[in-house]
Order: C-alpha cells, then structure tokens, then sequence
C-alpha cells in the first residue's frame, strides 16, 4: 500500500513539473511572438533553459544520489566544446539548416559529456562526502585548463590539433580556427532558439522521471538513505552509481551546447568554480531531490541578478545578502517562523494589494 | 643551483598555502562545514593591516596585531549570523551560506575600498640573504618568515589542541558534539572560539601572503583560499599536521611544475596529483579513515 | 513543500523591491528630459564594475562620466550615460546590453574588455547599434562589423609596434617575454610580436606564461628568465601582475630592461607602489596621466576630485570616446528622436570621415574596417614620473 502512494505521489509531482514548464513555456513564447517581452527577458530565455538542465541534471547527482558535486561545470565545459566543433565543422562543410546542427551538435556534447562523466565517475565514485566534493572540483579544474591550452583548425585537410604552443600548420586564408586556446571559440553563429531549449528541458525532464521510477533510479535513492543496508541486500552500489553519474554528465553536456551557441564567443574560463557553485545553488535553494525546485530555482535566480541592476553599485553586495536571507530562512526554524508571522501579519493587513501584486 | 632556489621559493608559497590550510581545517575538524568565506577573510586581513601601517603609519606588528584583532571580530560576527543559525541545518545548506559570505565580503571591500589594487608594503621589507655568492641560492626574508612563522603555528596548534582544556573541549566536540555536550562542554561557545581562531590565522596569512605578492584586491583571497582548501584535503582534512604538510607539498609541486613542465599546466598538474593522492589514499595523506556504524 | 514556499515568497519580496529600484530610475530620466534644453541621447555602456577585472569598468565609467558633465555643461544636446555592469563575462554582457536596449540606448560606447566585447560586438552590428568601445583591443571586436569601432590600439598593433621600436633601437640581445596565457589582450599582443620579432630576427630566448590563478607568484617566471641571460623583457600584460613581477626580480637582484605596453600604463598610480622599482621601464602608451596639456590636466584635476585616484588609459580612452562620439552626433546632425538604426547609419558615415583631438592622441581617424589610427608614444620612467623618449 505504502509503494502505491509513493509512486501516485512521485506522479502527482512529475505531472505539476510538466504542466508547470509547459504554461510557462507557452507564456513566454506568446509575450516572446507578440513583441511585448523586454529584450533584457528574451536575451535570458536560451540560457534560463540551459541552466534550468544543468540544474535538474545535477539535481540527480546531489539530490538522488546523495554525493556532492563541485564540478558540474566541467561537463558543461566538456559538452560545449565538443557540441560547438560538431557545428562550426558542419557549417564549414557546408551544412545549410541550423535547426539539424543544432540537433547533431547537442547530441555530440552529450555523448561527450557522458564519455567524461564515466570515465571521471569511475575514480571519483569511490570517494566519499567531501572528499567526492573535492575531487570534482579538480576535474573541472584540469578540463578547464586543458581546453585553454588545445588548438584546433579545420581545414580541407581535416582537422590538425596541438596544446599548449600552436604549433598548427594550417593555411590561415582557408582554414577556420575552431579552438584558439584561452580565446575559446570565436565566431559562433546563434542558433539556440528558446524552441529549442524548451524541447531540451522537455527531454530532460522525461529522461529524469522516467529514471527515478525505474529500478536504477529506485536502487539509488535506496543508497543515498541508507548505503549499507542497500550493499547488505546486494545492490552493486558502483554499477548504479556510475551509470546516475554518467547520464547527469551527458544532460550538462546537451545544456553546455545550447548555452554555447547562444552567444558569439565561447571561452574555457566560463565554466570554472563559480559556475559549478552557481548550479549547486539552484539545487540546494530549490531543495534536493525536487526537480521543479531548481527548475523555479534556476530560473529566479538567473533573473535575480538583472532586476537588481536598478541598484547599481550594490548589486551584489544585495545579491549575497539574499542568498544568505533565503538560506537562513529557510533552514532555521526560529527565523522560518519569524518570517511566516510577518508574512501572515502583511496578508492580514494589505490581502488585497498583495494577491495583485502575485497576479502582476 | 635553480632547483634549490624554485624549491625555496615553493615552500614559501606552500607556507602560506599551509597557514590558510589550517584555519580550513581547524573549522572543519570541529564544525564539519567547509568554510567557504575563509580565503575573504585573509582579503579582509590584508587590507587591516595595510591601512594601519600605509595610512595612519602604525608600526607592521601593531598591523598585524590589529589585522587579527579585526579578523577575529569578523570571524566571530560572521559565525554569529550567518552560521550559529544553521547548526542543526543539512551541511549543504551551510556550504551555500558560507559562498553567500564570501559573495559578500568581497563586495562589501569593493564598494568600501575601490576594486584598484593596493600594493602592500612587506612588514619585514625586501631584503635577501644569498647563500652560496653569486648564482647561489637566495631567499628573501619574507620567504624566511612565512616558513618560520608556518612551522611555530602548526607546533602551536597542536600544543593548544593536545594540552589545553579548550584544547580537549574541541577534540571532544570534533569526535561527537552529543556526548560531548552531556559531558558539560559549551559546544557553542568550543565552536565559536574555533572560528575566532581560525580567523586569526587567517589574518596571519592576508599579511604574509600580502608581503611575499604585494598586491591587494578584493578577490586577493579567493584563488589561495580555494588551492588552500585543496592543501587540507590533500594532506587529511581535519588533521593539523596533515593541512601542515598538504600545504607545503602542494606550493612545492606548483612551483617545480612551473618550472619544469609548463607554466599553463601547472594547475592542472596540482590538481592531477591531488586527485591520485585522494584515489590512494581516500582520506587524504594524514586523515583517519573513519569507520562507518551499522 | 514549505520550505519551497519560504523561498519562492522570498524571491517573490526581492521582485517587488528591485521594481521599486527600477522604476526610481526610470523617473529620473524622464525628468531629465523635460528638464533639459536641448535633445538628449541615451548613451549606454558596459563594463566589469564588479569583480576581478573591475578595476578597468571603474575607470572607464569614471572617465566616461567626467566627459558626459563636461559635454552636457556646454549646453547644446545632452548625454544621458548609463553603464551597466558585466562582471567581464559574455553572458551577463549580453544581458547588459538588452537592458541597456529596453533602457532606450540610441547609441553604444561598447564595453570594456574584449571577450565580452566579442559577444556584444556581434549582438550590436545584429541590431545596428552604433558601438564605440573604449578599450576592447582584440581584433574579434570588430571582425566584418561595419558598425563597430574602437578608440584603443588594436593588439596586433601593439605588438608589431613593439617589436619595431626594439629593432629601431636596437635593445637587447636577449628578449625574454612573460605573457598571461590566459587572457586575450596579452596573447594577441604576444603572438603578432612574436611573429613580428621573428620577422625582424630579434633575438627572443625565453619565453614564460602565467594564467589568471597563478598571477601572484612570478619566482619561476623570473628566474628562467634570469637563468636565460635575458636583458630585455617584454610584459604584454597590465600593470598589476607587472607590479608584482618587479617587486619578485628586485627581491632576486634581477635588474633587465622592462618593457611594457599601454596596459603598462597606471602603474605608478598603485597606491603604496615603490616608483622605484619601476625606475627606467619602458612602454609603448599613447596616454600618460602626466602628459601637461591643459585638457590633460583639467581631466586628471576631476578624475583625482572624483574618485581619489590619478586616471589611467582606460579613464582617458573612456573620456575621448565620450567626447568623439558627441563631435560625431554634433557632425553628423542626428535627432534624438531617430531610431538607434538611422543614428547608427549616419555615425558610421561620418566617423569614418572625421578627424579627433582627445586625450590619447591628435587627429585620430577611423578606417571603415573600426581601427582608429594614432601614433603611441614611448616613455621611459625617471624618478617615478614618466618621460618622453
């Protein structure tokens, strides 16, 4: 009886998650189609999108699994690199529609995601608690820096690659300059499209729901409550482990791409701590293990900072404030009920002015 | 001649690393949270220590008592607010607040004191002694304070911790805050008193890491503050002796790295070594394995 | 769930209070417009104001904003300035830069840096905003853009610049170079130097990187270079990590030829900087805070009154782009009432075709490919002051 209830209540909240991205997709695109968005939103949308993936796919490493990780980044890194050679190389050989680079692209930064996620998950899933943390963060490290060091041209010849010194004796006049170490990668043209991101999360979402109930899925929260008992009734923790570890890698890498492409340069440095901190934020403030959480998350808090412009030079000083408030708030009960009271005295006093203000 | 001379100049880097390492490792071992904000608060005891020797021409001890004094307030206050709230909250949470700080300090000292680098005067000056004559090995006097100084604060720590009642109160705390507190410890005021240490340690290691690279910012702490968390793991966090000697091999390994293979490799190459260490040692060089309870 | 909650009211109560800080903003540009006599232009820009780069958007925007005083006191049409901060990374400049554009921006004094200035670059030619930057020397900036022009050096030409004058003058038989690997203004001054060198057969023997997480420690860098008998060194760098670089080789007894570039420029303005250890430093500038023009030393008069500090190229760059692009609205005849696409068309047109005094040099023109032509000088420090060559 009980595994019914769960499973009915797992449905319940996958169900809200897509009717939720699904008005708020439809929202936006008609404000988007009438012309009666600001421009500062319709810049934001491709990259809300992209980070609303990075943080449900890293939802499912911190929140499912239970392990913390500090280099999400990484894969992103890893996933937009690869995704965005696949694209400006298919431009290069002449492949007209962008809506199929777009695709193949995002296909190759996720299977190059999921190549590092593996082959990184096999050392670092061994760890454990902050040590995993750690180890993480020098991954994303070192890929960051790799990248910053290759350089890689195109030309009729195929590709010619080398690190640290650009030693490649391509001829500069038909060649494209696809990776120009620190510099990245310059001359993208935008393709990712708020469709497109929309279809991504879409796809994500599913993929992750459909996990979570599946016996993979189940196994690992199963060790996330209690690893030893999982071990003493013989779920090979690794094995499910790696396989979690590798599909959240492979969603960075499709979100790295979309990201990528939405701008006109592409540089390593992007995706260093801070970003791989930033995503943990979404996770954290949106609650672990609740996927509509960091999707609402993601998204207020990739807003945040660009409606606190009015406050010029305090921005982020206001920023970190808030980030501390929420957090305090939201995990200290004294202060928790603190802020319920006053909210309740507010309501009480101005019900009216405040249910406008929800509805504007 | 040259390796010994990249050897010294890596140990003093690794001092330094190694005096930031403690403080981590001190708030860790007790608090069970990676203190995120601790590399601002050595930004933070930098820039004390420069205004009261550069602007009102203090004395450099009086600085660097000042600086501690500062960062020790700053410490507690810090611990005060954002962290005694959320003691019995998931550590994620902790982590996120601490980034919060950190996000805070380093633009509260941009609006206070301009994002225009300040260059810092070294308290000991720039002198160096040359052993060997001429091309023989040389090292400045701050490289020499910064080892002196690392070495009397990991002896001194671990005197505090093994001798001293306060001493047995944070290993207490460290190994189980619950039966610590039946046993009659303040575990709030052991863990406070932990973060007031730590912060003067870190103090210490704004003004030291101020002299040897005399450039000072609002981000000047964040980059040693990260490679000194990486030191505490490296060497077992939680252990003194372990952040001790995590943060002397890892500013050596940088430095010959530089030196020898490539200067843009270099991080990468610390880190690759972290990671080996961690995957043969998964507790780091000194850390004690803890066995999970059934 | 109720934590959910917590959260999303929180979010919720800084919505309401940042549209209470926009719209306090909003109010007081429209009273600036009624207010004022003449036509006013909204002028956006972009920078790193926050960060570790934030050095540059501070002095861009402080020097932009002393230009914008002092061209709105002579009466005549007004500039309303906003700069918007970047935290020199291309996503958050281009949200900047759609802000600016829902702000009303007719016009663009560009960003700061160059790797964001890659990004926006591409979304104004995309709009046709006309784009004005400072300061963002890489040639990326304004690659196949008709509509995007620069009053810096691009860095090829400070790089082939340099190797020049080392020929011409015949310095140093052994030239080392520390570049940042990492950054994009020193790589492109680095790389078309290195070629240039080659072409002109210098002879460089040794050559060291640092990056942006290694730029406090310089012990390695410079001893190779000690231990590689370089006489000569080349810093395509800006002068905080130079700073620190000087400080290290005087601590070795290490004493060769520096030679910097414009970024050079600024260090003798670090507060608490011993001028003596950048005692005969060479650099390619073409501005110095202590040039004793009289326009020069009103600027500096107001920088100093302003922010505390002496300018440095970035301040001076930021204030002649101010200044140029109101000889050019004042050239060219543009309304404020025109779309920012038929003000874009008419700037390009006459920015192509105008002669400018500023700060940073005399009779600058501008080539339609957006590079501005101007000659750097060389200068030598001498008792922490700088002096002509």
């Amino acid at each position: 009886m009980k595994k019914m209830k769960n499973l009915t209540k797992a449905q319940k909240s996958s169900s809200l998650t897509y009717a939720v991205v699904i008005v708020a997709f439809a929202i936006m695109f008609a404000l988007k189609t009438s012309g009666s968005l600001s421009s500062k939103m319709t810049g934001m949308l491709v990259p809300i999108c992209a980070y609303i993936v990075m943080a449900v796919s890293l939802n499912l490493v911190v929140g499912i699994m239970g392990d913390l990780s500090l280099g999400h980044a990484g894969f992103m890194s890893v996933g937009a690199f690869a995704g965005t050679i696949a694209i400006v190389s298919m431009q290069y050989n002449g492949v007209e529609s962008a809506g199929l680079r777009l695709v193949v692209g995002i296909i190759v930064g996720a299977i190059a995601g999921a190549i590092i996620g593996f082959l990184i998950g096999i050392p670092v899933l061994r760890l454990n608690g902050d040590y995993l943390a750690i180890v993480t963060l020098a991954f994303a490290e070192i890929i960051k820096v790799l990248i910053q060091n290759m350089y890689l041209d195109l030309d009729e010849n195929g590709f010619h690659f080398s690190m640290v010194e650009n030693t490649n004796t391509t001829n500069l006049e038909t060649a494209r300059l696809i990776i120009e170490g620190p510099m990245g990668i310059r001359g993208i043209t935008k393709i990712s499209t708020f469709v497109a991101g929309f279809i991504l999360v879409m796809v994500v979402l599913i993929v992750i729901f459909h996990f979570m109930s599946s016996r993979t899925g189940r196994a690992v929260m199963s060790i996330r409550d209690n690893r030893i008992a999982a071990e003493s009734v013989g779920i090979p923790i690794f094995k499910y482990k790696i396989t979690t570890f590798t599909l959240s890698a492979a969603m960075a890498g499709a979100a790295g791409v979309l990201f990528a492409n939405n701008y006109s340069t592409l540089i390593s440095a992007k995706f260093n701590i801070d970003t791989s901190i930033l995503v943990l934020v979404f996770v954290v403030l949106g609650g672990q293990g609740n996927m509509l959480g960091s999707i609402i998350a993601a998204t207020a808090l990739t807003i945040l900072p660009e409606i606190l412009r009015g406050f010029s030079d305090y921005r982020m000083l206001i920023y970190a404030i808030i980030l501390i408030a929420v957090m305090l708030i939201s995990n200290n009960s004294q202060l928790k009920a603190a802020f319920d009271g006053l909210l309740i005295k507010l309501k009480l006093k101005k019900a009216p002015d405040e249910e406008e203000g929800g509805k504007a | 001649m040259s390796f010994l001379n990249y050897l010294v100049s890596g140990l003093s880097l690794g001092s330094i690393y190694a005096i930031i390492a403690l403080g981590y490792t001190m708030v860790y071992g007790i608090a069970k949270m990676l203190n995120f904000a601790h590399g601002d608060v050595i930004m933070i005891g930098g820039y004390m220590c420069f205004f009261a020797v550069q602007r009102f021409n203090l004395p450099p001890v009086l600085g660097v008592i000042i600086a501690m004094l500062a960062c020790t307030l700053l410490g507690i206050i810090i611990e005060r607010l954002a962290y005694k709230p959320l003691r019995s909250a998931p550590s994620l949470a902790v982590l996120i607040t601490a980034i919060g700080v950190s996000y805070f300090l380093q633009n509260a000292a941009q609006l206070l004191w301009s994002s225009n680098p300040k260059v810092f005067k070294s308290v000991v000056g720039n002198g160096v002694l040359t052993i060997g004559g001429e091309g023989g090995l040389i090292v400045s006097h701050v490289a020499l304070l910064t080892v002196v100084v690392c070495v009397i604060i990991m002896v001194g720590l671990t005197l505090f911790v093994n001798k001293t009642k306060m001493g047995k109160a944070m290993r207490a705390v460290s190994e189980d805050k619950g039966a610590a507190q039946l046993m009659g410890i303040d575990v709030n005021r052991t863990i406070s008193i932990t973060f007031a240490i730590g912060s003067g340690l870190a103090a210490i290691a704004g003004v030291l890491l101020c002299s040897a690279y005399p450039t000072l910012q609002p981000t000047t702490g964040s980059m040693p503050g990260i490679k000194a968390f990486t030191a505490a793991v490296f060497g077992g966090i939680g252990s003194i002796p372990g952040a001790f000697l995590g943060g002397i091999l890892l500013g050596v390994i940088e430095n010959l790295a530089k030196a020898y293979i490539s200067t843009q490799l270099s991080d990468a190459i610390v880190f690759g070594v972290l990671i080996v260490v961690l995957l043969v040692k998964p507790a780091g060089l000194l850390g004690k394995a803890v066995r999970e309870k059934v | 769930m109720k934590k959910f909650l917590a959260v999303m009211l929180a979010v919720a109560m800084v919505f309401c209070m940042a549209a209470c800080g926009d719209k306090q903003e909003a109010n007081d540009g429209s009273a600036n417009i009624t207010d004022g006599a003449g036509m006013v232009f909204k002028v956006g820009a972009t920078g790193p104001l926050t960060g570790g780069a934030a050095i540059y958007g501070q002095a861009v925007k402080a020097g932009a904003e002393i230009a914008v005083e002092e061209v709105n006191a002579m009466g005549g049409f007004q500039f309303d300035f906003n700069m918007q901060d970047d935290a020199h990374d291309a996503e958050k400049a281009v949200n900047a830069y759609n802000d600016l554009k829902d702000w009303g921006m007719q016009f663009m004094m560009g960003t700061t840096t160059s790797a964001p200035g890659e990004a926006v670059s591409a979304e104004a030619y995309a709009d046709r905003m006309f784009f004005l930057t400072p300061s963002a020397s890489s040639t990326d900036v304004i690659k196949g853009k008709d509509n995007v022009f620069q009053m810096c050096f691009t860095d090829p030409n400070q790089g082939t610049g340099s190797a020049q004058y080392m020929y011409e003058h015949n310095m140093g038989t052994n030239i080392g170079i520390i570049y940042k690997s990492d950054d994009n203004y020193s790589m492109g001054v680095y790389n078309t130097f290195k070629a240039k060198a080659a072409e002109l057969k210098l002879n460089v023997v040794a050559e060291a990187a640092f990056t942006d997480a290694t730029s406090t420690d310089f012990t390695v860098q410079v001893k190779q270079m000690q231990d590689a008998g370089v006489d000569l060194v080349f810093l395509p760098m800006y002068y905080t990590p130079a700073s620190l670089i000087f400080a290290q080789a005087a601590a070795t007894g290490y004493t060769p030829t520096w030679f910097g570039i414009d970024g050079m420029d600024g260090i003798l303005t670090l507060e608490g900087f011993d001028t003596a250890l950048a005692e005969g430093v060479i650099l390619l500038t073409p501005y110095s805070a202590d040039a004793d023009s009289s326009e020069n030393k009103n600027f500096v008069e107001k920088y100093k009154a302003k922010t505390g500090e002496l300018p440095n190229q970035f301040a001076a760059d930021a204030y002649d782009c101010i200044y140029a692009l109101w000889k050019a609205v004042d050239q060219s005849g543009v309304t404020a009432d025109m779309s920012s696409e038929e003000i874009c068309e008419a700037l390009v047109k006459t920015f192509t075709s105008m002669s400018f005094n500023g700060l940073t040099g005399s009779n600058m023109t501008w080539a339609t490919d957006g590079t501005v032509s101007k000659s750097p000088n060389a200068m030598v420090i001498k008792n922490g002051a700088y002096v002509g060559m």
